[in-house]
């Protein structure tokens, strides 16, 4: 008899304050080395990121971990806050992120974040460049222009589960792989009622236009690629992004709004070299 | 341009199969013409080009014609290639009972998607 394949990935629960709140987060990680923690999208879960958990050219050199942000994946909400009208804002998003970046005892971690998460390592390049060593910002926007009601998302008379899942497969390339997109799809599906809704609050509260100035990428680099095929945060968007900073961006060919779970294999070839640079710089 | 959906969402196809108990009337516009889509069980019975004097819906997909021939092509170009794409663009209207959209939206563009060409 054969035995499994076991991936290299470990999840485990990590107990701490969030804004003076006690959480309980579930965190996945992999590998050694320069600390990369990586932020998943709106209404899903780190599970997103398994194809860089598990790829050993990077986990070589870089210990990747992933977590679930409360209310998303295994993250469960804190103590007496299931039923709140749950939206996220700028302020408890860095919260979270610096809180576990304290908690696992990061030096100087680089963070990568897609979409919500892409738009969120840029409000830390602003305000915290001085706690990371580089930022990667995919699919980064510095606003959204409202051009759906997203209540239908959250809606008495939609399933949750399968407007978001098919939302979000919209948003992948036509080109990415079936399989891929319907996992991704699936995470989207899973999310807990109105958080997807609930996260793109601050997609539009976390509107960063005014503060792009003020972002000074000699002190924390910033990477910014992008998907061709996103209609959410469209090249055009990280274009500008890159044209205020005076920084080159990427354009990921073929893909789309989830690079790391629609096409993983296509994501790493764009991945790699950066965090090569990011390596090489020390 | 979109009676084949009777054959590539007819009775017994997979699209079919995914709204058991969904029963519509689709309106898709292209420019001036209107298709009215009778959607019965999930499965399309009749895809009808009018002329429609008075067409009754339950809800209408409306945009020009370049853009649901570009949204039909084998690999749509980007921005062309989901309904909301189209929508964020301006370039498809979403009129009537948007709730039943809503509600079975990975359904209908399954149904749209099914008069793309097969990639070999």
């Amino acid at each position: 008899m054969m035995g499994a394949r076991i991936e290299e990935i470990v999840g485990r629960y990590a107990h701490f304050d969030i804004e003076g709140v006690p959480h309980r987060v579930y965190w996945e990680e992999s590998g050694r080395g320069i600390p990369l923690v990586c932020l998943h999208t709106a209404g899903a879960d780190g599970r997103q990121y398994r194809a860089v958990l598990n790829d050993p050219e990077v986990t070589k050199n870089f210990r990747v971990m992933v977590f679930d942000m409360p209310r998303h994946g295994k993250s469960s909400p804190a103590p007496g806050t299931v039923d709140i009208d749950y939206r996220l804002s700028s302020e408890h998003y860095i919260a979270q992120i610096l809180a576990f970046c304290d908690a696992m005892e990061l030096e100087r971690p680089v963070a990568m974040g897609c979409s919500i998460g892409g738009r969120i390592v840029l409000h830390l390049a602003r305000w915290h460049p001085e706690r990371f060593r580089a930022l990667i910002g995919l699919q980064s926007a510095a606003r959204a222009t409202p051009y759906y009601e997203t209540a239908w998302l959250d809606h008495p008379d939609v399933h949750g589960g399968r407007v978001c899942g098919a939302f979000a497969e919209g948003l992948c390339a036509p080109t990415s792989p079936p399989d891929h997109v319907a996992e991704t799809r699936w995470h989207y599906s899973q999310g807990g009622p109105g958080i997807f809704k609930g996260d793109l609050w601050f997609y539009r509260e976390g509107d960063i236009g005014s503060e792009l100035a003020g972002i000074d990428v000699e002190r924390c680099p910033l990477h910014l690629l992008t998907g061709e095929y996103d209609f959410s945060c469209r090249p055009a968007d990280t274009a500008e992004v890159a044209e205020t900073l005076g920084i080159d961006w990427t354009l990921m060919r073929d893909m789309g709004h989830f690079p790391m779970s629609e096409n993983p294999g296509e994501f790493l070839r764009y991945l790699k070299p950066v965090l090569e640079k990011i390596r090489a710089a020390g | 341009m979109f009676q084949k959906l009777a054959r590539t969402a007819g009775p017994g196809s997979k699209v079919a199969a995914m709204a058991p108990g969904l029963s519509c009337t689709l309106s898709l516009q292209s420019g001036a013409s209107e298709t009215l889509v009778m959607i019965r069980d999930g499965a399309v019975t009749d895809a009808n080009p009018g002329p429609h004097l008075m067409s009754a819906f339950t809800f209408r997909l409306a945009a020009s014609e370049a853009e649901w021939r570009e949204f039909l092509a084998a690999v749509p170009k980007p921005m062309h290639h989901d309904l909301f794409a189209m929508k964020r663009r301006g370039a498809v209207a979403f009129e009537g009972d948007v709730r039943v959209l809503m509600a079975n939206l990975l359904y209908f563009k399954r149904l749209l998607t099914s008069l793309r060409p097969e990639m070999a």
